[in-house]
């Protein structure tokens, strides 16, 4: 089972509507309430970091009874140094976007955190590919 | 599984099939089917939006009669802080609690009091609980329900801590066994409620018991309250209604007695609904507590309350004016932080799954997704679900068919009447009479004679 979706640049109005789409479809396949949890916080931030930084991309979910795979490419800039990008509070957001109270650096470091399996390819002044991986760990175990 | 009991029903004579209160239902528990609405249960969160909604009067919540006093040797009365705020100007807390003893209660005990405690235990809560932020108020039963139903991963955020209600229950019916000696069954206690919410947090509550034995709808007495607020007036001097306790009844009420604290005040359900979504992405985290309300403007916005929310809310304004001119009062309520925890954890409902088999699920998640394509994507509502993709869940999960999109029907009429046409004109040569008879079959007649 697999979902794709636009994700637009700057388009802060439907941003975290893919993420919405995702959740939903999860908890018809009833997953644990944990990877749903983790896979909204992961989704919406992957889609955040289109919207804020590329030019425009895709956010994809793959849905298999064990595990749910992120992916989320885009067209954009790049992330130069991707190490820092990992760095909590590290931020390359334009100012009026963080005044908005968006991009404070959480982006990144907040889908590794909740994700079992990250790759992430990037190339300057052509774009990003990111690979997440989240389990569907059963509870109680 | 249990059956679960909710108190939002509907009535069927007035049920036209309209389709107007679908589309407002916060869980998408409504289908209109043989021209009839009807609740799925388990999803039902007794909001109250759907009697809102309903042009036909045909939602209505199940609750008590005063009637039911007679049951009861001793009986209490609970009105709700949002109570006070439902008459005209000059009326008091004292002058609305003396016709209750009037209408057959033995007692009262203002629901203001105790949310007054709980806000007191709240602020200590918040000083030392080191539980994930924010933390959610656990006031509002129809909003703790949508996180049980829409949001399970929330549940944790929510505040282990009893209701005003139940813990002003608790506190009438232990003095009123102390003073009176009476047994625990001899006492009634009923709230007066402004919502079906509270009706189901009575009959299936959230802790071990509910200390609560019934609910009166505020509507269903208002005309008794005012006719004897006119005619006598009351014997009762003074009451306690305590300030903040009062202001419980409105939005950011909650908020204003805990203070000194980074919080945030949200009504509405569909507004509620935004916040926690937010809070699910992560967000918020810098916010201490969360006061989340169903109604638009607290519990005055209630669907079962009598008054026009916006004349309650100047009421309201104004009382408590009136109110915060009175010097604090002692208030006698238990000081052990434990009379005031949430005797169980709140558990989540995973009413959404497709199949309890994760691989048929994602099977029939497919399923779906195809069949939404193929529909209009008007999220028209004629079909009785709310949109399309409701209506593509519904076929798969069997209570629905793609015949009942009206588009589709169309399509599917336009090609069976084609198909129609076409036959028309292929007659077999067994079957060629026409009822005028055409010349050429007048021959063939003769011919076959
Ligand atoms: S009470 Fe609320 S949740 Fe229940 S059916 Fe009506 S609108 Fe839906
Ligand atoms: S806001 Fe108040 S009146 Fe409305 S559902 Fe919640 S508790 Fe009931």
């Amino acid at each position: 089972m697999e979902m794709t979706f636009d994700v637009k640049s700057m388009d802060f109005k439907r941003a975290g509507e893919a993420a919405a789409k995702i959740k939903k479809a999860l908890q018809l396949v009833g997953m644990e309430i944990d990877t749903v949890r983790r896979a909204v916080i992961v989704a919406y931030e992957a889609e955040m970091n289109i919207v804020i930084h590329a030019r425009q991309g895709t956010l994809t979910a793959k849905v298999h009874p064990d595990r749910l795979e992120i992916e989320a490419n885009d067209e954009g800039p790049g992330i130069p140094d991707i190490d820092l990008a990992f760095q909590e509070g590290y931020s390359t957001a334009p100012e009026h976007v963080r005044e908005m109270g968006f991009g404070a650096g959480m982006g990144l470091p907040n889908i590794k955190r909740f994700s079992d399996e990250l790759e992430i390819e990037s190339k300057i002044d052509v774009g990003t590919q990111l690979k997440t991986i989240i389990y569907n760990q059963t509870s109680g175990e | 599984m249990q059956k679960y009991f909710h108190s939002v029903m509907l009535e069927k004579e007035n049920c036209k099939g309209c389709t107007n209160c679908i589309k407002h239902c916060p869980t998408e528990a409504i289908r209109v089917r043989e021209g009839q609405a009807r609740i799925i249960e388990q999803l039902c969160i007794d909001c109250g939006e759907c009697i809102r909604r309903c042009p036909n009067h045909a939602k209505l919540a199940i609750t008590d009669t005063l009637d039911r006093l007679n049951d009861y040797k001793y009986t209490i009365a609970l009105p709700a802080p949002s109570f006070y705020a439902q008459f005209g100007p000059g009326v008091m807390p004292h002058h609305v609690l003396g016709v209750l003893l009037e209408l057959g209660f033995d007692h009262f005990y203002e629901v203001a009091v105790g949310a007054e405690a709980v806000s007191a235990y709240l602020r200590r809560y918040l000083d030392q609980s080191q539980r994930p932020r924010p933390l959610i108020s656990s006031a509002c039963p129809a909003v703790v329900r949508t996180m049980q139903v829409r949001f399970p991963g929330l549940l944790e955020n929510i505040v282990p801590i009893e209701t005003p209600m139940e813990v002003s229950a608790r506190i009438a019916r232990e003095e009123a066994m102390e003073k009176h000696g009476l047994k625990d069954e001899e006492i009634g206690v009923f709230f007066i409620t402004p919502c079906p919410a509270k009706v189901t947090a009575i009959k299936q509550p959230f802790g071990e018991r509910s200390y609560v034995d019934g609910a009166i709808s505020m509507s269903s007495i208002y005309g008794e309250v005012l006719n004897r607020l006119n005619s006598t007036g009351s014997n009762l001097k003074s009451t306690l209604s305590p300030v903040q306790g009062v202001g419980w009844g409105k939005t950011g009420g909650e908020n204003h007695a805990i203070k000194d604290h980074s919080l945030l005040a949200v009504d509405g359900i569909h507004n509620v609904i935004n916040v926690l979504e937010e809070i699910e992405r992560g967000g918020l985290y810098d916010i201490d507590y969360i006061e989340a309300q169903a109604c638009t403007g607290g519990c005055i916005g209630g669907p079962l309350v009598p008054q026009n929310p916006f004349v309650s809310r100047v009421r309201m304004e104004s009382l408590l004016k009136e109110l915060g001119t009175r010097g604090e009062q002692e208030l006698n309520v238990p000081s052990d932080d434990q009379f005031y925890r949430l005797s169980e954890t709140i558990l989540p409902r995973p009413t959404l799954k497709l199949s309890d088999d994760v691989n048929q699920a994602i099977q029939m998640l497919e399923e779906v997704e195809r069949i939404y394509a193929d529909l209009p994507g008007l999220d028209c509502g004629s079909c009785g679900s709310p949109h399309c993709r409701a209506l593509a869940e519904d076929i798969v999960r069997g209570s629905a068919e793609t015949s009942f999109c009206v588009f589709k029907l169309r399509d599917k009429l336009q090609q069976l009447a084609r198909e129609i046409v076409d036959l028309s004109h292929m007659q077999p040569p067994a079957m060629g009479r026409v009822a005028n008879g055409s010349k050429e079959d007048a021959k063939k007649d003769e011919f076959m004679e």
